[in-house]
């Protein structure tokens, strides 16, 4: 579904991203992983149109998106969660999540996608008209998958989805994104929370300043030897 | 006292004016970003396509406001498209000498193709007055002040209850959020933009048949409409119509207790007194 081949990406002329070659898989979660600065934040800006300075291949569903536009991207249905959420702060909850249905391919069906998401996450139905700059961090992140999800994707990136939040919070929000992923959207999950995203996905990557150190099946990934050491600590 | 509520009212009035034209301003800078020292000039124009309408084929400024309108939106979006699209990721500064190179370009042209003259669209309105029992009000002022007011409020209605209004305030909340939701942020940005300048061709309409249009006319809305949107809080927009009436008060009140050379000074002052003391703005939030 989403074809990555011989990525490279730069800030001027720093080149934080060497070679990248990954795919994901319709249907499954496929996670990367990586510590501080690996590069993961930017790759998910390369594949969304947001990243300037791109070299090498992005398909999504057999077609070339590497310099597409982030809305041409959105209407094809792939759609990004942001690091850090992003959301509009001055604007409500509701509002946000309206706006998740900008493009095109999700103005059919909003209503119902909205009390989809309502289901999903009980407690934005009840701060829908409060701004989303006062929601708490794990609200916020519900607010922002949310968002996403109105877009209606096919495929949905989320960038570090447990960033600050409480462990429980956390196995909350990693159950929700294991929910949506059998309801149908094929995920993309970056995280450094590697226990709880090896956890829940099907294949995974290990990005290692900007160069994939490692890949396998979730669970192979749990067990060998070299991940626990490195990102466990065990 | 009676004398002191006339100048209030003319205060007030000639507010509805500055309001109109700063909420374009507003309106650029918040969702645009971009410090337009160009947007007087737009009020120039509109006036000279207002004046030379009525010189030509005699349709008063009102009349005409249609024909008005179209023409300004074509040079708002042809102004984006060929300048502003260049410059909308540069630095302040670059975006400044831009839009300040547009300001004069565009004063010079009117100097050479119109002449320094003054130029006036003298109509009945121009001269007719509504009674309010105490004292006489200038039709045309009064009109004046009732659509600048409400267009104004029309655009902070659109911005809070259309969906496009919405997606407006999201691009200038978080760029780069609306654009990994589907947004096309630079076709928001150039429809923002033309309707900063419809908003401030709108002015120069309702301006025409009381004020003279000559080349510089824009300079002194501009400076104007900054110190207004400044005190609204910069991108606000109920702050730049509070601020457009403030800013007509203070003035004629000036104008009325100190004498009219004070005016402009009056409210000079008051800008200087604000970026010291609250430089978010008096309508500002922190
Ligand atoms: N705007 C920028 N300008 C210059 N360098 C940048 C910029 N953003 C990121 N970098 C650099 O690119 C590298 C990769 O950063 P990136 O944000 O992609 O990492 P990350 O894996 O997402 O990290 P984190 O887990 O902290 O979110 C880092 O060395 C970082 O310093
Ligand atoms: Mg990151």
């Amino acid at each position: 579904m989403l074809k990555i081949n011989n990525l490279n990406a730069y800030y001027d002329e720093v080149r934080v991203l060497k070679d990248i070659c990954m795919t994901a898989k319709r249907g499954e979660i496929t996670a990367l992983i990586g510590s501080n600065a690996s590069g993961k934040t930017t790759l998910s800006s390369c594949i969304s149109g947001i990243h300037e300075k791109v070299k090498g291949k992005i398909e999504f569903d057999g077609k070339d998106i590497t310099n597409l536009r982030s809305d041409e991207i959105v209407e094809m249905g792939l759609v990004q969660v942001p690091e850090g959420r992003l959301l509009f702060p001055k604007l409500t909850v509701r509002e946000n999540l309206e706006l998740g249905a900008y493009c095109k391919r999700s103005r059919h069906g909003r209503v119902q996608r909205l009390q989809y998401i309502f289901n999903l996450f009980p407690r934005l139905e009840e701060r829908q008209k409060q701004y989303a700059g006062s929601l708490s961090g794990g609200e916020a992140q519900m607010c922002a998958i949310g968002r996403g999800i109105m877009s209606n994707p096919e495929l949905i990136i989320l960038d570090e989805p447990s960033l600050g939040l409480a462990p429980i919070v956390v196995k909350e929000i990693m159950a929700t994104i294991k929910r949506i992923s059998e309801e149908g959207t094929t995920v993309f999950l970056v995280e450094q929370n590697v226990m709880q995203s090896l956890k829940i996905s099907h294949y995974a990557y290990v990005l290692e300043n900007g160069i994939v150190k490692a890949e396998g099946g979730g669970n192979e990934l749990l067990e060998s030897e070299e991940i626990r050491k490195a990102y466990l600590g065990l | 006292m009676e004398q002191v509520i006339q100048a209030l009212i003319s205060g007030i009035l000639s507010g509805g004016i500055y309001a109109l034209i700063s909420v374009g301003l507003a309106l650029i800078f918040g969702v645009v970003g971009l410090v337009n020292f160009a947007h007087g000039e737009f009020l120039m124009l509109s006036m000279y396509i207002a004046y030379w309408v009525y010189y030509f084929i005699k349709l008063e400024p009102y009349e005409s406001l249609l024909i008005n309108l179209v023409l300004m939106a074509t040079v708002g979006y042809i102004v984006y498209k060929v300048i502003m699209t260049r410059v909308l990721e540069a630095d302040h500064s670059m975006q400044m000498l831009l839009t300040l190179g547009l300001s004069m370009v565009l004063q010079n042209l009117a100097l050479m193709l119109f002449k320094a003259d003054y130029r006036n669209v003298r109509i009945d309105i121009t001269t007719d007055v509504i009674n309010i029992g105490f004292t006489n009000l200038s039709t045309a002022r009064v009109l004046a002040f009732i659509v600048a007011i409400g267009a104004s409020v029309a655009l902070y209605l659109f911005l809070q209850k259309t969906y496009t209004g919405v997606a407006m305030k999201a691009v200038a909340q978080d760029g780069k959020a609306a654009k990994l939701m589907g947004i096309n942020i630079k076709k928001i940005y150039g429809q923002a933009f033309i309707i900063g300048t419809m908003l401030v061709g709108l002015a120069g309409v309702l301006m025409s048949p009381m004020y003279s249009v000559f080349p510089t006319i824009g300079a002194n809305f501009s400076t104007l409409a900054f110190i207004v949107v400044v005190l609204g809080g910069l991108s606000s927009i109920p702050g730049a119509i509070f601020g457009g009436i403030l800013i007509g008060i203070v003035e004629s009140m000036a104008g009325y207790l100190l004498g009219p050379a004070y005016q402009q000074a009056a409210y000079f002052l008051l800008f200087i007194l604000v970026l010291i003391f609250k430089p978010s703005g008096i309508f500002g939030r922190e």
